[in-house]
């Protein structure tokens, strides 16, 4: 197969090194109190520790067309299950409850 | 080019729908991306549904959350980083032709990660919680405040990190196929898709690890 890069070791290394000093960040942090933040600190690192794994580990930094686009389309399927399952809940107490209707549930009442 | 002429080990491995060797490398592997597609797909539901959950009943995710120990979820982290480096390297030593012992060897190495994975979560972590009687449906006995959403965080961790601990028992099974074959002979520098096609399902396996341990163990802070 000539069409296959061979990544050098040291690519291989760094990427590993990269991958467990943001470990070690996000374990940190976590520590660390900062509300919302956390959260998306979180999140934004286990986006890219997510991109070092399929750039490097996964050859997508140099296998490019056609799988940067699979992966890309899965990423946006995922991105809009998770956004309109979302939409509902997260904006919920954006505005008040109309006289009326009743307490806001959407808090009160969990499974029993 | 006629298929019969591209041999290893003394078996054919051209396939008779294509054309030529590259071509059916680089369909084995985009068939395994369209295959990790369905996965992030299959995940993703109970990503979907734990993110809804969570925001109704963060307070008691994040008491479930600080029921379990972040030591040996960010251990495990880093075991399967290493796993998968060494996944890497094994791809990596068959490409440029290493000996068979080398590529074995790195296989072993990632295999065996794997089990230490596996042994941490089942002994260390799935073992303890049950013993403090947090495993819902089977031994759940907590009554503080936010019981049962506590009880529904629970029930998310032992859905995703299960499901996720039988994709690496699956990962396992699938590398000590591929030694096997290894040690037979039968990959080369020409010929070895399936050890690189192998090595994105297992690269992958890692990433989904690599949302979980924040989602699960680091929720809101410690």
């Amino acid at each position: 197969m000539a069409s296959a890069k061979i990544v050098p070791v040291r690519t291989y290394i760094l990427t590993f090194i990269a991958l467990l000093v943001l470990l070690g960040v996000t374990t940190g942090v976590a520590y660390i109190h900062l509300g919302i933040g956390n959260t998306v600190i979180a999140l934004v690192i286990a986006f890219v520790k997510m991109l070092l794994v399929l750039l490097f580990f996964m050859h997508l930094f140099y296998d490019k067309g056609i799988k940067r686009l699979a992966f890309a389309v899965g990423l946006l399927w995922l991105a809009i299950l998770i956004v309109l399952s979302s939409a509902d809940v997260f904006t919920r107490h954006w505005t008040p409850v109309p006289r009326g209707w009743g307490p806001d549930i959407s808090l009160q009442q969990g499974p029993k | 080019m006629s298929e019969s002429a591209i041999t290893q080990a003394g078996r054919p491995i051209l396939e008779e729908h294509f054309e030529t060797l590259p071509a059916q490398e680089e369909a084995r592997k985009l068939g395994m991306w369209v295959f990790l597609i369905t996965e992030i797909l299959f995940f993703g539901g109970l990503f979907a549904t734990y993110t809804v959950y969570r925001e109704l009943y963060l307070p008691g995710f994040t008491q479930g959350s600080h029921f379990i120990e972040v030591k040996w979820g960010a251990i495990n982290t880093a075991v399967l980083i290493v796993s998968s480096l060494t996944m890497a390297l094994a791809i990596r030593s068959v490409q440029v032709g290493k000996r068979k012992g080398t590529t074995l060897g790195l296989l072993g190495i990632t295999m065996l990660l794997g089990v230490v994975f596996l042994c941490i979560k089942f002994i260390l972590e799935w073992r303890v919680d049950y013993l403090h009687h947090h495993v819902p449906g089977i031994n759940f006995d907590y009554a503080g405040p936010h019981a049962a959403h506590v009880k529904l965080f629970f029930l998310f961790y032992f859905y995703m990190t299960g499901l996720h601990a039988i994709h690496v028992i699956v990962g396992i099974g699938i590398l000590l196929a591929l030694s096997y074959l290894t040690w037979r002979g039968r990959f080369s520098p020409k010929y070895y898709s399936p050890i690189e096609v192998a090595g994105l399902y297992w690269h992958f396996v890692d990433i989904i690890w690599i949302f979980l341990f924040p989602l699960l163990y680091l929720i809101g802070g410690r």
